[in-house]
């Protein structure tokens, strides 16, 4: 079974993020970017599961700029075994809508034939949430999100989902479209041998009109604002001064 | 303009915060039915039904919407959505997992996490982890949308809207409900509370995160986590506040052994009054505290949990 994992160059996020003053974005120059924490964990779990046997190839995709590269060089160097990049965007500052990307894996999809594509739950730069979802509605396939287990068990994967109450777990037909959470892994760093070999790995070029696919966006930004800060506080000296202050300053107790 | 809000029905049960505040956003867009979809979802109708502001509630009932699983749920949303502008919901892991979907199939995006609506076309939202709110217009005949809830007040209760039941569409069929392993809780909901008392890695243990349960229970508050403390098995996952977690806004957010990361703050700094404990003064989170006290929590917590008293 071939497995397909989309994944996403983001700001870094240990990285202070600047929202510039003319309110027409994030400054994203000169900034580190980096391969999307839920999708490193994704990537993780398919490359166990072909160290396990599971699963024959694994496949990285990533939408966006050139520069989404060195992604796609990351995922290799981790283990997968070859990768596409869809150049879709010159500017760095464009991001590409999860409607249009589930439309490009969806054609990548057809074209790979894959069994199984495992992405992260949520992008932290546009924090949507969306794509996996969307791309399991476009193709027909199950949809298992937020996953923090996942066994493939031939025609079905059982997966367990992080939800508002607690674990929810699901039984999914194959092949299937999920999205993984925080705890379902802890992605290994690349060694620096395999960054060496990742050189040499395919890295497949397309280009939305390759695929036949349109990626206008469907929201226009107007604005990007900073959030409204808060006033600064005190500091208090002992608990009995933080009890006052909360029974009358704060009046919350 | 008319908008399609579904209801967050759990077991049958209507959560009535989250979507009572869902409505107050809601009713900003135009005249409002509420879905309440389940295997049971009738007694939800009804309460729904009494929102202020609700206009029409419409019930369907079918074993596979028990689990608000996507696929069933998404087509029904979509065999109704012909009426509609909008289709809202709040945002909860169960509408994070339908709507999207639903806003594919109707080919047109989904608007995650609205935080502020300017105009039926004109939504604010939240991005990366809440560093910058973004004002996005929707260019789709269909606008689908979720709705941050913490960021709105909850409607409050009037005369009851007509109910209708409306029929299942059809179930694709790819997935099927095993299990649900809910930690049943008499403290408050975490995203409704009036007071969250939250641990971080600094709490140590799972044994020790009692003392922050102590001190929530002293206050009626809900309990809250850091991704560290979850990740190390101090505390259930639905506990996490964050980016990825649950986003809380309540009247007073008590942060203990927790550092303050920007994923962190993503879930609570819109609290009205935010505590911090840390024994490190250099800590991050007293930048957005109203009050800090730098403190070792082993000792400051006993003793706020017994001078609460
Ligand atoms: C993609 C992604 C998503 C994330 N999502 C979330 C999220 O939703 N929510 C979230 O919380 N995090 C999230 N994180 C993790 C986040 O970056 C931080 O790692 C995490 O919040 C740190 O948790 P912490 O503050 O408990 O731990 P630490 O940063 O380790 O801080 C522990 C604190 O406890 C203090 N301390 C230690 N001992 C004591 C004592 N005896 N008395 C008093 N103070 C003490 C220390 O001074 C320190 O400040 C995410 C990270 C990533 C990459
Ligand atoms: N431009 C992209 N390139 C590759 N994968 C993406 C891209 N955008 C989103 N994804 C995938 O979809 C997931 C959810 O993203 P989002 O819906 O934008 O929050 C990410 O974790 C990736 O796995």
């Amino acid at each position: 079974m071939k497995v397909l994992v989309p994944v996403k160059r983001v700001i870094d996020y240990n990285v202070k993020v600047r929202v510039k003053a003319d309110g027409t974005g994030v400054d994203l120059a000169n900034v580190k970017m980096s391969m999307n924490p839920f999708d490193e964990i994704a990537l993780e779990e398919a490359i166990r599961m072909k160290e396990a046997g599971t699963a024959s190839e694994v496949v990285a995709v990533s939408i966006g700029v050139k520069q989404a590269q060195e992604t796609l060089r990351t995922a290799l160097a981790m283990g997968a075994d070859r990768a596409i990049l869809i150049v879709a965007a010159d500017d760095v500052h464009t991001d590409i809508e999860p409607l249009a990307v589930a439309k490009l894996l969806k054609a990548v999809i057809d074209a790979e034939q894959p069994g199984l594509v495992i992405g992260g739950k949520q992008a932290i730069d546009n924090d949507m949430n969306a794509t996996g979802q969307m791309l399991s509605a476009l193709v027909g396939w199950s949809q298992a999100t937020f996953a923090s287990e996942l066994k493939v068990e031939g025609e079905h994967a059982v997966v367990t989902r992080e939800v508002d109450g607690g674990l929810q777990t699901i039984k999914v037909k194959m092949p299937a479209i999920v999205t993984v959470d925080l705890r379902l892994n802890e992605p290994r760093y690349a060694s620096l041998p395999n960054i060496m070999k990742a050189k040499k790995k395919p890295l497949e070029e397309k280009t939305p009109a390759d695929y036949g696919v349109d990626v206008s966006p469907r929201l226009t930004v107007l604005k990007t604002v900073e959030p409204a800060e808060r006033a600064a506080g005190v500091m208090v000296g002992s608990v009995d001064e933080l009890v006052a202050k909360l029974k009358d300053e704060a009046g919350v107790l | 303009m008319a908008v399609l809000l579904l209801a967050e029905v759990t077991d049958g049960a209507l959560a009535l915060d989250a979507t009572s505040k869902a409505v107050t956003a809601a009713t900003q867009l135009g005249e409002v039915t509420v879905l309440c979809a389940g295997a049971h979802a009738a007694d939800a109708g009804q309460d729904a039904a009494k929102i202020d502001g609700v206009a029409r509630v419409l019930v369907a009932e079918d074993p596979a919407l028990g689990h608000r699983l996507a696929e069933p749920t998404a087509a029904l949303i979509v065999s109704l959505a012909g009426d509609y502008e909008h289709i809202a919901a709040p945002a909860t892991t169960d509408a994070k997992n339908i709507l999207p979907r639903v806003a594919a199939l109707l080919d047109v995006m989904v608007i995650s996490d609205v935080s502020g609506i300017v105009d039926g076309s004109t939504f604010e939202r939240p991005i990366y982890a809440g560093n910058a709110v973004q004002t996005v217009q929707s260019a789709d005949p269909k606008k689908v949308l979720t709705i941050r809830t913490s960021t709105f007040d909850a409607a409050g209760s009037g005369n009851p809207a007509p109910v209708e039941t409306v029929a299942m569409a059809d179930n694709p069929g790819l997935s099927e409900w095993v299990e649900d392993k809910l930690a049943a809780s008499d403290r408050p909901e975490l995203t409704s509370a009036r007071i969250v008392v939250s641990g971080g890695r600094g709490v140590g243990s799972e044994e020790n995160f009692a003392l922050i349960e102590k001190l929530a229970d002293k206050l009626g508050a809900a309990v809250g986590a850091s991704r560290a403390a979850v990740d190390s098995g101090y505390a259930p996952n639905d506990w996490q506040v964050g980016q990825t977690g649950k986003v809380v806004a309540p009247e007073l957010y008590i942060a203990i052994g927790i550092s303050g990361a920007i994923q962190h703050l993503a879930g609570m700094k819109d609290s009205k009054v935010i505590v911090a404990i840390n024994k490190d003064e250099e800590a991050p989170i007293f930048q957005v505290a109203d009050y800090g006290l730098v403190a070792d929590l082993f000792e400051a917590v006993p003793e706020l949990e017994q001078k609460l008293g």
